[in-house]
């Protein structure tokens, strides 16, 4: 079984909300992703389970910056991460997956890596 | 290579102590550990053994279970009598075989003593150690009317309780002039045996039983030297205890002359495979009858089996801080002023019942010891400066006078020695923070990721703040009172700002007065500034992605990403109706369900697609929203005041209930609790809350900013003997200066401790008004008052709002699947392991 690239479509613009996270489930687990209407491009994609707990929350996190860099605060102990790199700001050695992600049209489109969705496909 | 065997005997508190010590080290991979108990019961709490008859079982005082000892693979031996330790062979005898051991741990604990006393043998007589001397206890309480406890100390005024709890008729009988001659003086000892004998504990100091002989009214008859007597059903030995130090002796370990395993810095005994530790170990002349003491041997003990050669052991404070039979007893240092020169400084309030006493050293300069009676408030500040040698202020008798007659508040953050801990949970100490700061940490961010300090429950956020800002000042650095990097204002500026222009949105400010797009220390501070000043939906477009986590959707997070949810039950009064509602809700969703300190039921383990429907089927019900999640008004608490209580002398449930449904939805710069109290009896703690009121037979005495947690305050007495109307206005007004003026996070106490001129400001700003401003916050009050509306009600009905309560959006059946659980106590609980 090869893997693959797949974008597929996980939600539509009415599901975002401005400045905030939602979670959308994935072959490749739960995927947080925000909308940053001010930013260009404006949708940031992060793996939505925060690594200090193991809970499937930081799409329910605060969004801001910090020192210009987008980042969405942990709603449980507060760490925040890049909405770029995925990158812990208090804990260098602390990374979260990211995303690519896209609007078409009115559809999300989030790029996800994995071999069983190829199968699912095929 | 086999492991080798580490032996230990005994399995007290402390013997419990160092097990849980040593199997969390390298060292314990190297040990099979064997332990053995005398007694047939796992270790358990003997601190709080009174508690055996009020209710608790061993296994609620029990430190831990069978099951944590084979979890940790420790082999353990209960009802077991060691009889023999053969040092040469190194083998321990017991009375079902014989053990071999690599190290051998002596934590054998301490016996009663029992002073020779013609008739002790009678089967009335008993000692208060263990459990099975308390089940002996409670067996002869059967049938008895009167129990008499021989000793007037810490254990045996202890061991009175426990016979009161019994129902008895309890009596002490010390043979010192007073009580708790060990920690107390006269005055004291005399104010004690005051507030015992008022809780109907006899004492009969001065007395030598000379001998227990068969009573006529009662069992037994105790002869006095005096050639008085008592008659009584049962006696209880408290006189002391002795070091449990047999098998040392029998095995030829170097003992002390009164008993006692002589132990060095490291625990070890003369035999430097042994070592002892706790109330049976003689450390440089000394036994410390204390668990805290032992805890440190126990410690220590552990460091030295892992190799670290600087542990060391080197005495123990031994002040204590306790309740006896409900009344604070404290005892710090020099509590006797034994050292030479040493002076004293006494207050004493015969009629409020406080003693406190100051030793200090010849020079004025040093707190020495101290003796506290009746309150303990100020133990925690005296002990400060006794342990880390603090210089006196200037007014030393300010340290125990009441604040009313010009007393002083706890340490300032100036005050605090390096080695005080500021962070509990990651073990921080004000040193720490300081070499952070010079090793170039220059804020309170950049502080918090080097020591790690609040990072953990977040209990110690406001203390590290004070201190970080009173030291980064110090060291010359001009500390921004900023909001965060976007705002260069603090939030009383902030709240100018947004009342002044008539701001109504985040994004408004930002644009006009900051710099950046915010972040989760000003969204939410701005978003309880809109709500003060506007009070619309906390939800509505503008203002959802500015709330901290728990206002976005209305619960409280726990630590699994699940929801609780706590209903308004204004003043603590519920319906039989609603209760079975909510006991329905919970058992439809299985929700863990936990009463309140303030009150109220707390339901556990909603996911956040069930909230909107548990709250539709709680708003059919005639509930609404308890703000649980926000900074705002929490609880009203309440006693049940003069409709049933004998005592009381307004109607405090009433009361309660007209200042919940006032100040609900209020949202201001911290939570807010409050509580009303029928009488001066107090049985709803008001003066432990921000807004505190207590009936009296003319009004309400009101009392302001106190606050439990962490440093708990008492409220300071604001106005008194207030009717309704006059209540409602002051409180409206400290209400409202409060979230117009205090710092983001900022508590009622820390507040108005903060304040220029404190408690006198804020009474001539209230009561006096003295800046005008008086109507315009009553004004401002009622419009916030008249704009409420439940939120989740509003939320509930609006579908785009509904939207957002989606665990994943494109999949409305998938379960969390981190989300696991396990059942304790019949209830659901999470099961997560941290990550």
């Amino acid at each position: 079984m090869k893997t693959a690239n797949q974008w597929n479509i996980v939600c539509t613009v009415d599901d975002l909300v401005p400045e905030s996270g939602i979670a959308v489930w994935t072959p490749d687990g739960p995927v947080a992703i925000f909308y940053i209407p001010y930013r260009l491009p404006a949708l940031f994609a992060i793996s939505h389970t925060d690594p200090f707990s193991g809970t499937n929350v930081l799409a329910r996190g605060i969004t801001g910056d910090l020192k210009g860099e987008p980042v969405v605060a942990s709603p449980l102990y507060k760490q925040h991460f890049s909405l770029v790199t995925g990158q812990c700001l208090e804990n260098e050695d602390v990374k979260v997956k990211t995303y690519r992600v896209l609007l078409d049209g009115n559809a999300v489109r989030l790029e996800i890596r994995t071999a069983s969705f190829e199968a699912v496909a095929a | 290579m086999s492991n080798k065997t580490l032996i230990v005997i005994g399995n007290g508190m402390v013997g419990h102590h160092f097990l849980e010590q040593f199997v969390a080290s390298p060292a314990a991979a190297g040990f099979d550990i064997i332990v053995f108990g005398e007694e047939k019961q796992l270790a358990y709490d003997r601190v709080h053994l009174s508690e055996y008859f009020s209710g608790s079982t061993h296994a609620d005082l029990a430190m831990a279970t069978a099951d944590w000892y084979s979890d940790n693979r420790i082999d353990l031996h209960l009802n077991e009598l060691v009889t023999a330790v053969d040092r040469e062979n190194r083998t321990v005898t017991t009375h079902k075989g014989t053990y071999r051991y690599d190290e051998l741990v002596l934590a054998t604990g301490s016996y009663p003593f029992v002073p020779p006393i013609e008739g002790r043998e009678n089967p009335n007589c008993f000692v208060y150690r263990t459990l099975d001397d308390l089940d002996a206890i409670r067996a002869c309480s059967d049938g008895a009317s009167t129990g008499v406890v021989v000793g007037g100390g810490l254990l045996g005024l202890e061991a009175a309780n426990a016979l009161k709890s019994l129902g008895l008729d309890a009596h002490v009988v010390e043979f010192a002039p007073r009580l708790m001659p060990v920690q107390l003086d006269g005055d004291g000892g005399a104010l004690l045996r005051r507030k015992i004998e008022e809780l109907g504990v006899q004492v009969h100091s001065e007395k030598a039983t000379t001998a227990i002989v068969d009573g006529e009214e009662s069992r037994l008859r105790m002869n006095f030297g005096d050639d008085t007597h008592l008659e009584t059903d049962l006696i209880v030995f408290s006189a002391g205890i002795r070091p449990q130090d047999t098998l040392a002796r029998s095995c030829e370990l170097e003992t002390g002359e009164r008993g006692g395993i002589i132990v060095n810095n490291q625990c070890t005994t003369s035999d430097p495979h042994i070592h002892a530790i706790g109330e049976c170990a003689l450390w440089n002349q000394q036994i410390f009858g204390l668990v805290a003491p032992g805890y440190t041997m126990a410690r220590t003990l552990s460091a030295i089996l892992n190799g670290d050669s600087d542990a060391a052991f080197t005495g123990a404070d031994m002040s204590t801080k306790l309740k006896l039979l409900g009344v604070d007893v404290g005892s710090i240092g020099d509590a006797h002023a034994r050292t030479p020169g040493a002076r004293n400084i006494r207050f004493s309030d015969e009629n409020a019942g406080h003693y406190r006493r100051m030793v200090i050293s010849a020079d004025g300069k040093k707190l020495l010891g101290a003796i506290l009676v009746g309150d303990n408030s100020h133990y925690d500040t005296l002990l400060q400066y006794a342990l880390n040698g603090i210089d006196l202020p200037d007014n030393p008798e300010s340290l125990i006078l009441p604040e009313s007659q010009g007393g002083a508040p706890a340490l300032g953050p100036d005050a605090l020695p390096d080695t005080a801990q500021i962070c509990s949970c990651h073990n921080v100490s004000k040193g720490d923070i300081c070499g952070a700061i010079d090793a170039g940490c220059c804020d309170l961010g950049a502080v918090k990721g080097e020591t790690r300090a609040s990072t953990g429950c977040g209990g110690c956020t406001a203390l590290l703040k004070t201190v970080v800002d009173s030291e980064l000042e110090k060291r010359g650095v001009e500390v921004s009172r900023d909001l965060c990097e976007h705002f260069a204002y603090s939030r009383q500026d902030l709240f100018n700002i947004v009342k002044v222009n008539g701001i109504r949105t985040f994004r408004t400010l930002i644009q006009q007065h900051g710099r950046g797009h915010g972040c989760d220390i000003c969204k939410p501070a701005v978003a309880s500034i809109l709500a003060t000043c506007w009070n619309e939906h906390i939800l509505t477009t503008d203002h959802v992605p500015l709330q901290d986590t728990n206002d976005t959707f209305m619960a409280n997070m726990q630590k699994n990403g699940t929801y609780s949810i706590v209903p308004r039950v204004p003043g603590g009064e519920i319906t039989p109706d609603k209760l079975i509602v909510l006991g329905e809700v919970a058992r439809e969703y299985n929700l863990y369900t936990k009463i309140t300190g303030g009150q109220r039921v707390d339901l556990f383990g909603a996911t956040l697609s069930e909230l909107p429907e548990i709250w539709e089927k709680l708003i059919a019900a005639g509930f609404e929203t308890g703000h649980a999640y926000g900074k705002s008004l929490r609880t009203v608490k309440s006693c049940v005041g003069n409709s049933w209580c004998r005592y009381g002398v307004q109607d405090s449930v009433g009361m309660a209930i007209f200042l919940e449904h006032r100040y609900k939805g209020l949202r201001s710069p911290h939570k807010l609790k409050m509580a009303v109290s029928g009488c001066t009896r107090e049985c709803a703690e008001a003066q432990s809350k921000d807004i505190g009121v207590i009936a009296t037979e003319n009004g309400w005495n009101l009392y302001v900013c106190g606050n439990g947690g962490m440093r708990p305050r008492h409220a300071d007495l604001f106005a008194t003997d207030l009717s309704d109307e006059g209540l409602i206005s002051t409180i409206d007004r400290v209400l409202m200066f409060y979230v117009r003026t205090a710092d983001r996070l900022q508590r009622t106490s820390v507040w108005m401790e903060n304040m220029e001129g404190g408690l006198a400001y804020l009474k001539k700003v209230v009561l006096e008004d003295s800046l005008g401003i008086g109507e315009e916050l009553e004004q401002h009050m009622a419009d916030i008052v008249s704009t409420y509306q439940c939120e989740w009600k509003t939320a509930v009905e609006d579908p785009e709002k509904r939207k957002r309560f989606r665990e994943f959006v494109n999949a409305p059946e998938k379960k969390d699947p981190v989300q696991q659980w396990t059942t304790e106590r019949d209830q659901r609980r999470p099961l997560l392991e941290s990550v």
